[in-house]
């Protein structure tokens, strides 16, 4: 259906626009007139009249043909009384029986006739997609076609629509956001309906498990994201002490003392750390970095974990450094050369300058950096799946194994993903901290950043 | 004496709160060349670029009064900018010639304006065009090349010649000798010598020698107001405005 | 204090100053030695982990390929053939591996070939069937755990309960090496096969095919889009409350963590519009949101850097502002906005949280050969292999990871390239 409607569509629009073309070429021939555009913009007219309801009939299809159709089989499922059904398992099953004739062995017979239905409704969909394309294709060209004269001047048109497809692509970006809060927020209210605000930020206690099956009197979970939230804290922190020095003395050496030469080859080869995907650092940071730390751990008499904060915190801080001496590069360089020549001026040498000049001068931006780089770490995944660990423990040594709101977001989502769960929902609820703490922390930052700049410019 | 091509009734120029042009009031003849002169920074080019409409660019910018050209307003909101541009042909300061090859550049105008309908015609206005702009025999041999392969007295023609594709009425030439070196300037003065027969030259420039030889009528701005307009003989030999008398015999400028 | 006092104080300070900006200028290049050193570690740390992954281990079977046991004659059909008793020829050769086994016996050897055995001895015959009838001598891939073994990934020294394979085990593997019965070569499998539970035939192409799936589908999904937003922002948009919204909006995007792009992927594409779980379509997707901001910055850059008289030029000739726009400015601008589109694709190539949101984590064993099927993607597959208790996966993981950096590299390779060959200076 994917593939072959994409062609029907294609040449649907083809021949629209072979039709708009020669059509207004007649009909300005007919009346002796010239077109007040050129033909081509006729046949784009035309189109685009063809192009966007099909596409607007092919979007809807694709997202709601599935759904329709499984509602309608389930609800006339013959369902036995007494039986406990799970609709999605029993929706797959149908499925996976219609797909697959050979599965439909030892199936009861109410799954047979479902799986009959569901075949029969997808075939009846697929026909009726395919003639509403055509006809919708039909009626728009036929609508476009009654315009082709000469005197509409179809350019103004279709630069108009053109700005209509320009500001869609712009708000785009605004769909997502928006997309973003809300799926967040709702799912998110799911979880306080459920469990208490309260709780989940102030309590110290974080078991997520909640009885599977109804009737299971286990006990019940409790969502106290605090051990979360402060093992998120404990990594970023060592993520910090790793990538701030670093990235700040690389930034300074790199913009006041190193050779050009020096820096085009360092620039790259930072940019190079700054693009390995964070898997990598994960596995890095897995194989490398955790057994050094048990081992230097065990050599200072601590019993450290296989997975540590400080592991992840230490692979997560060289992930920042390109971040952090990229970002600080830019902002002294931007300090005026005028206020390095005062101080060099009155013989100051180069580090006193750098100490007591630029860098006070280059203070906001370099805060600003920071707090990207905060930002940055807080948000990062893999690292700390792989090298953090999952359970969840209220402490400040970094020895120890900690989990981040990250890794427990990740880990709620793998698996089953039933959504009446306040195990799953609470990854959306993590979610929500994250995302509000992180958009805090970048519109500070640039807030930061763009005074600064605006100061010396 | 032929008719007014072109009448400016009391133009004023804002950019933002700043006022760039005072009532500026002129009346242009058909088939003439008018030079516009006076020191940088005193409106000349602001002027040129209200009458096709190459202000509108600038956001600030606004324009008040009156222009007609043909008798027809286009200070306007009404106002048909891109068949009035067809109608004015523009050449600029520095030449500007898309990176495409020298036969889309004079191409690209009457393309886009319809002005042709099959492959033979369009070839027909490109080489006239070329041929106009006196630029044919040096390049006749390498139409596919890159316009911005050419030198930079050619490249200018090359852009007249673009200009000239869409059959204009008005060329509007702002200061198109400046970039160039002295003998590409001598061969676009010829130039705008040979097209003052067919068409309607404004022509901007700093160079007085420049305005002298090649205008017949000439326009002294400063600071935004037109101070003396009349025969390029006459403003150049005994202007009436002690002015114009200061900046032509080189006193400020 | 007199004058000749104070000159004294300076130049005694003097020293001490100048050592302390040798010492400042010493940091700062430690500083970035340290960073650089981290890299080279890093690298290494992959490659030394990753090379053994690229060779397999292959032990030399006898296999007779007697009719009676293989349930076919010599003039059997392909179709018939496919359906041979391969499994039984197997189970014969293995209890022929050694002279006198007994059958606990067998139960260790069996445990030193892979569960691909079969279809090589399969194979080996359908490409040949004129073997029916003979005994042949047929390199056949080894278990993981004797690949890892002779590849020195797993130590002998252990305690045995502690081994996968035990002593007798051992001593079988020592006897194959002594023979000359076992050697390495060339792990085609690695390219060829998607994931398996059985480390010694897991291959990155599933996961490779679906890491070009989704590429494809953000490619397709956010180069359009990002250009349109570029253009309207950068030439059309009026300066106003709205456009400042959307401009703030996008740089506020690009800093969003990955894995809250994942819970919307999850939360809208999965659960509201109900696409299919697990595919690239809806990964692409995700991933395509996520990369517009970084197209949009760089072809807004692009679309600044040609120069106005471009576009004056067509608008004085009369061309309306789209036309002036798309003939002449986006057309000189894309060679930058390929650039960028490429350093997009290259990140979104390194992005897993996402991934595992929507469903790329499940497990794939075959090849994906669409957009709408439930594939893998490379960087899902390393997190699944580094997260595997099995030694043999390690190795898989490194290598999958030097895959991807050689992907990597070749983009940016590629984007430096269109950046010199097509950048103009105005």
């Amino acid at each position: 259906m994917f593939f072959w409607s994409l062609v029907l569509i294609a040449v649907g629009i083809f021949s629209s626009f072979i039709y708009g073309r020669s059509r207004i070429k007649l009909n300005s021939k007919k009346q002796g007139t010239k077109s007040k555009s050129l033909p081509n913009y006729y046949a784009q007219y035309v189109l685009m009249w063809c192009l966007f309801p099909a596409l607007i009939v092919y979007f809807s299809w694709a997202i709601f043909q599935e759904q329709i159709i499984q509602n309608i089989v389930i609800s006339n499922f013959e369902f036995i009384e007494g039986a406990v059904y799970n609709e999605g398992l029993l929706l797959a099953e149908i499925r996976n029986v219609a797909n697959n004739p050979s599965f439909a062995d030892g199936k009861s017979i109410e799954i047979i006739n479902a799986a009959s239905h569901y075949s029969s409704l997808r075939q009846i969909s697929q026909i009726s997609f395919y003639t509403s394309i055509i006809i919708i294709m039909l009626l728009g060209a036929l609508y476009a076609s009654q315009k082709l004269k000469p005197e509409f001047h179809a350019q103004h048109t279709i630069e108009k629509y053109i700005q209509y497809i320009l500001i869609f692509c712009s708000s785009v970006a605004i769909f997502t956001t928006i997309g973003i809060v809300f799926s967040l927020i709702f799912e998110s209210l799911r979880f306080f309906a459920e469990v208490s605000i309260f709780e989940f930020l102030f309590s110290t206690e974080w078991y997520p498990f909640i009885p599977i099956r109804e009737g299971q009197t286990a006990a019940e979970g409790s969502f106290g994201a605090v051990p979360i939230f402060a093992g998120t804290f404990l990594v970023m922190v060592v993520a910090m002490c790793v990538a701030a020095p670093l990235g700040l003395l690389t930034a300074i050496y790199l913009a006041e003392y190193a050779s050009p030469r020096v820096r085009k080859t360092v620039k790259p080869l930072l940019e190079i750390l700054a693009g390995i995907p964070t898997i990598v650092y994960g596995f890095f940071a897995f194989v490398s970095v955790a057994p050094f730390v048990k081992a230097f751990g065990q050599s200072i008499g601590i019993d450290a974990s296989p997975t540590s904060a400080l592991a992840a915190g230490m692979v997560m801080g060289v992930m920042i450094i390109p971040f952090i001496s990229s970002l600080s590069d830019d902002v002294i360089n931007s300090v005026p050369q005028s206020l390095r020549e005062a101080s060099l001026g009155i013989g100051a040498n180069k580090a006193e300058t750098i100490k007591k000049v630029i860098l006070p001068a280059a203070l906001p931006g370099i805060v600003g950096a920071f707090l990207l780089a905060i930002s940055r770490a807080i948000g990062e995944t893999m690292i700390v799946v792989v090298a953090a660990g999952t359970a969840p423990n209220l402490t400040g040594n970094p020895f120890e194994n900690v989990t981040t709101v990250t890794v427990q977001i990740v880990v709620a989502l793998i698996g089953d993903q039933e959504f009446d769960n306040p195990r799953t929902l609470s990854a959306f609820a993590l979610g929500l901290v994250l995302f509000v703490i992180t958009l805090f922390l970048n519109i500070i930052a640039l807030q930061i950043v763009k005074r600064y700049r605006e100061r010396y410019e | 004496m032929s008719n007014s091509k072109i009448l400016a009734n009391g133009v004023d120029v804002y950019y933002g709160s700043k006022q760039a042009l005072f009532g500026i009031s002129m009346d242009i003849k058909e088939k003439e060349v008018t030079a516009l002169i006076g020191p940088s920074g005193c409106g000349k080019s602001t002027f040129l670029r209200c009458i096709n409409r190459m202000n509108d660019l600038i956001e600030i910018c606004k324009v008040s009064g009156s222009i007609k050209v043909d008798n027809e307003e286009i200070i306007s909101e009404k106002t048909d900018v891109v068949s009035l541009r067809s109608k004015i042909g523009m050449v600029f300061q520095k030449p500007n010639p898309f990176p495409k090859s020298i036969f889309d550049n004079v191409a690209y105008g009457p393309t886009i304006h319809g002005l042709v309908d099959s492959k033979n015609d369009l070839e027909e206005i490109v080489h006239s065009s070329l041929k106009k702009a006196g630029l044919f025999d040096e390049v006749k041999d390498r139409l596919n090349e890159p316009g911005t392969s050419l030198s930079g007295g050619q490249q200018q023609r090359l852009c007249i010649a673009r200009a000239i594709a869409v059959n204009p009425e008005i060329i509007l030439m702002d200061e198109p000798c400046s970039a160039l070196d002295p003998i590409a300037t001598a061969i676009i003065e010829e130039l705008i010598d040979d097209l003052r027969l067919n068409y309607t030259i404004i022509i901007v420039t700093h160079s007085m020698q420049q305005a002298a030889r090649v205008s017949q009528k000439t326009c002294f701005f400063h600071l935004g107001e037109l101070i003396e307009t009349g025969e390029t003989n006459k403003i150049f030999t005994n202007p009436d405005n002690t002015k114009t008398q200061d900046y032509i015999t080189g006193r400020f400028g | 204090m007199n004058n000749s006092v104070a000159k004294e104080k300076i130049i005694s300070l003097r020293k001490k100053r100048s050592l302390e900006d040798m010492r400042f200028k010493y940091y700062g290049f430690t500083a970035m030695c340290l960073s650089l050193a981290v890299l080279v570690f890093l690298l290494y740390t992959i490659f030394s982990k990753g090379y053994t992954a690229f060779q397999k281990t292959i032990v030399l079977l006898e296999v007779d390929y007697d009719q009676e046991v293989l349930k076919l004659t010599p003039d059997s059909s392909d179709e018939e053939m496919e359906k041979g008793k391969f499994f039984r020829v197997k189970k014969q050769a293995i209890e022929n591996f050694f002279p006198d086994l007994s059958k606990s016996d067998i139960k260790l050897v069996k445990k030193l070939f892979s569960i691909n055995v079969d279809n090589e001895i399969k194979h080996y015959f359908l490409d040949n069937p004129e073997v029916i009838n003979t005994k042949q001598q047929i390199w056949v891939t080894a278990h993981s755990d004797v690949d890892q073994l002779l590849k020195g990934n797993s130590r002998r020294d252990v305690p045995e309960d502690r081994r996968k394979l035990n002593d007798i085990q051992l001593s079988y593997v020592d006897q194959l090496v002594e023979e000359k019965r076992v050697k390495q070569v060339f792990n085609n499998f690695f390219f060829t096969k998607a994931d398996s539970r059985h480390p010694e035939i897991a291959g990155v192409a599933g996961s490779f095919m679906g890491s070009l799936f989704t590429l494809f589908t953000v490619f397709i999904l956010s180069f359009p889009v990002a250009i349109g937003a570029s253009v309207y922002l950068e030439e059309f948009a009026p300066k106003n409350r709205i456009t400042e919204l959307i401009e703030v909006n996008i740089s506020n995007l690009a800093a969003v963590p990955s894995i809250v792009f994942g819970l919307l992927g999850l939360g809208v594409l999965l659960n509201v519009f109900g696409l299919p779980r697990s595919t690239p379509l809806v990964g692409g997707s995700v991933l395509a949101l996520m990369t517009l901001p970084t197209i949009i910055i760089a072809c807004r850059a692009s679309l600044k850097a040609v120069p106005p008289s471009i576009k004056e030029g067509a608008l004085a000739v009369g061309a309306t502002k789209t036309q002036a726009v798309f003939h002449h400015v986006v057309p000189l601008a894309l060679p930058g906005t390929l650039t960028g589109t490429i350093i997009g694709l290259a990140q979104a190539l390194g992005e897993t949280a996402p991934l595992i949101m929507i469903g790329m984590i499940a497990f794939i064993p075959n090849i994906p050969t669409g957009l709408t099927e439930p594939s893998a993607a490379l960087p899902v597959q390393i997190y699944l292999w580094v997260e595997s208790a099995e030694r043999g996966f390690q190795e898989k993981s490194a290598a999958a990871i030097m895959v991807i950096l050689i992907f990597l590299f070749m983009m940016n390779a590629i984007a430096v390239f269109l950046r010199n060959r097509f950048e103009r200076k105005w």
